[in-house]
């Protein structure tokens, strides 16, 4: 592809810290940020660490995850070996499991045993950690944070779930600083520790109290007033994690297809990012079909093969010892599989052209014919986005 | 099972990017062309419903999108204050505002809040028959749980007030399978199979709602039969693709391995397929949608797709 610089790749992985790979759902997202870091840690060198968000099963089973939720995991080195590759540097792997993490965070910053015992048995906590949306984001970027601050690693590539909207996981340490220290909150919780009366005869809570009930504000009431006590740190961590990835040691990988509805949102994100003044490093265009596909010559030979005449089937036919009429479907088929291919090629390079990368590099990945599940099909994807 | 199209409010949903906004717009413009009036409502907001009918993207205010068809995107801020209004008859309407506010920190702090006012509003417009049927674009397969459990869950947390006296007549229409159902869409590949296979278990013992259908989308298309699979496993070979060369006077390699690589991504697809119909419950009816070559996107693909979508569904 014309706009890629292979060198701008090394550059990013090779000297950033985090690199973010976002994008729309199911384009291949978990599988780039695994081949990013197998790569790196294979040909670049250093310790790095990919963070991972619900792998397919056999990609967690090549990277060593099974069954081990959120801790760290060393790759192998024979892992490598294996695939025909001896790594200048290691590869480690974690798994993201919400409820864990959470449990770990409250199970580290609460003051007490008691506060801790009591937010972790709060019914509130248990559909906040579970099912809350952006409770899932929140705690992605306060692992992140964690882990980096750690010093063990070279490079963190970090996966991103499908989220509703794809930027949630970035606002989500905001987001939370603002909702813990809204006026709205303590206006809540502080007047009236003890007494819910006291706050009861605001107008809010009369209104709040015929739709939700007493007894659903006084359990939000209490469970936040247990983690009262965290707040500082909530804040502090969750603008410390947004000024980490503002900064120059983290950059953004959006990863796409070329299909119309997820390069449109590819789009939307890589403009938002900027928006935010946060780095976009490269645009990965994923599962991209063979270039044969619009060449020229290839297309001279589909129409060859459209006009044929019976004496040339025929003439095949004797050469290849095949029945002739079979031999004619078959070459029908092939025609049309060739042509309806060629158009979703020739749609979707139109679509990257028309990509607006601003200062990104472009990198496109072909689509291979078989699922990436194992090392050998990472350090093969791996390869592509390297340029080699 | 009851049909699909007979069911008044149609959940879609499936792993990001498998086609659950196309399909839903496909199967809102199958309805309609049927004759029944349709609501196609967008809950992630992002326009997608919209620019399948290639209509300007729509806000919480139904707005026609062709004959029998509305569509509208779901907005909980303004699904309060419409409940609020229809509910409290209370002067608080002036000051929306700060109430909103307040209620997005209460939505923030208790989870099903957000999900009670989505769920809430699709229901009221199947009890009040606004239209014939509702077919939502609904959330992704890792939140449609969250969501379709909520009046549930609702009434689990809340043992009284406004809110949950409203639960009972919506669990009443999500638990009818004549009036509710649910269609998850996913293609024949690994993760959206596997995400299929356990949405459908999760589905069953955490909800009322009852599964519907399963789309598989972007089914390729089955291209030789055996007999000619092997004539064409001979053309691929290099003696076969330099024999046609010759023959044509022109390099056949690209030609025959478009046709390859169509050949192995179906056949990689057939072993997904059966890990789908051996994980869903018995019964369940499984609609597959071929892949669009011409035109995926627009509503051209909608209309080709709701075809499909009539010939499948009818079968
Ligand atoms: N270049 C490629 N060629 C062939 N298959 C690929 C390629 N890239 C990814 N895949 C396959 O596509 C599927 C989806 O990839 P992946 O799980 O990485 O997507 P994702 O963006 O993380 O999805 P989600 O948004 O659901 O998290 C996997 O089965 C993976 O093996
Ligand atoms: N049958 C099909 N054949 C070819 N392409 C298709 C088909 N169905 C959908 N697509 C294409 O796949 C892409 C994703 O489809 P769509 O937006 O409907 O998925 P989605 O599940 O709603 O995605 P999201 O999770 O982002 O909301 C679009 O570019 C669409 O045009
Ligand atoms: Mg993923
Ligand atoms: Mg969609």
């Amino acid at each position: 592809m014309s706009g890629s610089s292979p060198g701008s790749i090394e550059r990013l992985l090779g000297e950033r810290e985090i690199v973010i790979a976002c994008g729309p759902g199911g384009v291949g997202k978990t599988t780039t940020a695994a081949a990013a870091a197998a790569i790196a840690a294979s040909r670049l060198g250093g310790d790095v660490l990919v963070l991972t968000v619900d792998p397919a099963r056999r990609l967690a089973d090549a990277l060593g995850l099974k069954g081990l939720g959120n801790q760290v995991t060393p790759v192998p080195p024979e892992v490598f070996q294996a695939a025909g590759e001896t790594p200048l540097g290691t590869l480690s792997a974690a798994m993201l499991d919400t409820k864990q993490s959470w449990d770990a965070l409250i199970g580290e910053h609460a003051p007490d045993e008691a506060t801790r015992d009591r937010i972790l048995h709060n019914p509130l906590y248990q559909n906040i950690t579970e099912r809350f949306i952006q409770s899932h984001d929140y705690i992605a970027m306060e692992r992140l944070y964690e882990l980096h601050s750690s010093g063990s690693w070279d490079l963190i590539v970090v996966d991103t779930p499908p989220t509703r909207n794809a930027l949630d996981f970035l606002d989500a340490p905001a987001r939370l600083a603002d909702f813990f220290s809204s006026r709205l909150l303590r206006w809540l919780i502080a007047p009236s520790r003890s007494t819910l009366l006291g706050i009861a005869s605001k107008p809010f809570t009369q209104v709040a109290d015929r739709i939700l009930g007493t007894q659903f504000l006084a359990d939000i009431t209490e469970f936040f007033v247990s983690l009262q006590s965290m707040y500082d740190g909530f804040v502090e961590r969750a603008n410390a994690v947004s000024r980490l990835l503002a900064d120059e040691r983290t950059s953004f990988m959006v990863v796409s297809t070329s299909e119309t509805v997820p390069l449109r949102e590819a789009e939307f994100f890589a403009t938002e990012l900027a928006t935010r003044g946060l780095d976009i490093g490269a645009v990965v265009l994923n599962k991209v079909l063979p270039t044969s596909l619009s060449d020229p010559d290839a297309l001279a030979a589909t129409r060859r093969l459209a006009q044929r005449t019976p004496e040339m089937t025929a003439a095949l036919a004797a050469r290849l010892d095949v029945d002739a009429s079979v031999l004619d479907r078959v070459l029908e088929t092939v025609t049309e599989s060739f042509e309806d291919f060629a158009v979703v090629a020739r749609r979707e390079a139109s679509s990257r052209e028309r990509f607006p990368l601003g200062g990104a590099t472009l990198l496109t990945v072909p689509q291979l014919d078989r699922d990436v599940h194992d090392m050998e099909g990472l350090l093969t994807l791996g390869s592509y986005l390297l340029g080699s | 099972m009851i049909p699909l199209a007979e069911r008044s409010l149609i959940f879609v949903t499936g792993k990001g990017g498998v086609g659950k906004t196309s399909v839903a717009a496909g199967l809102a413009q199958m309805l309609a062309f049927q004759g029944r009036s349709v609501l196609g409502c967008e809950v992630d907001a992002k326009g997608d419903l919209a620019a399948a009918f290639e209509a300007p993207p729509s806000g919480f205010t139904p707005v026609s999108a062709g004959e029998n068809l509305s569509l509208m995107a779901m907005d909980t801020e303004a699904s309060l204050r419409e409940y609020l209004k229809l509910n409290l008859k209370i002067p608080i309407i002036g000051r929306i505002g700060p109430l909103a506010r307040a209620f997005d920190f209460v939505a923030t702090a208790a989870p099903g809040v957000k999900e009670i006012l989505t769920v809430g509003k699709l229901c009221y417009e199947v009890r009040e028959r606004h239209y014939d049927t509702v077919v939502v674009d609904a959330s992704a397969t890792g939140h449609i749980v969250g969501q379709l459990a909520a009046p549930q869950a609702i009434n689990e947390l809340v043992k009284v007030g406004l809110i949950r006296s409203q639960t009972d007549w919506m669990l009443d229409i999500l638990s009818d399978p004549r009036q509710c159902g649910l269609v998850i869409v996913t293609t024949p590949e690994e993760m959206p199979v596997a995400e299929t296979v356990e949405l459908a278990a999760k589905v069953a013992e955490e909800t009322t709602v009852e599964l519907a259908a399963v789309v598989v989308n972007r089914v390729l298309p089955e291209r030789f039969s055996p007999r000619a699979e092997a004539v064409f496993d001979r053309l691929s070979s290099h003696e076969g693709i330099d024999a046609l060369s010759e023959v044509l006077g022109a390099d056949s390699a690209s030609v025959v391995g478009a046709a390859a690589l169509a050949t192995t991504m179906r056949r990689s697809r057939v072993q997904h397929m059966n890990t789908l119909r051996a994980g869903l419950p018995a019964g369940t009816p499984l609609v597959l949608v071929p892949y669009l070559f011409q035109r995926a996107d627009g509503h051209r693909a909608t209309r080709q797709l709701a075809l499909h979508l009539a010939e499948e569904i009818d079968r």
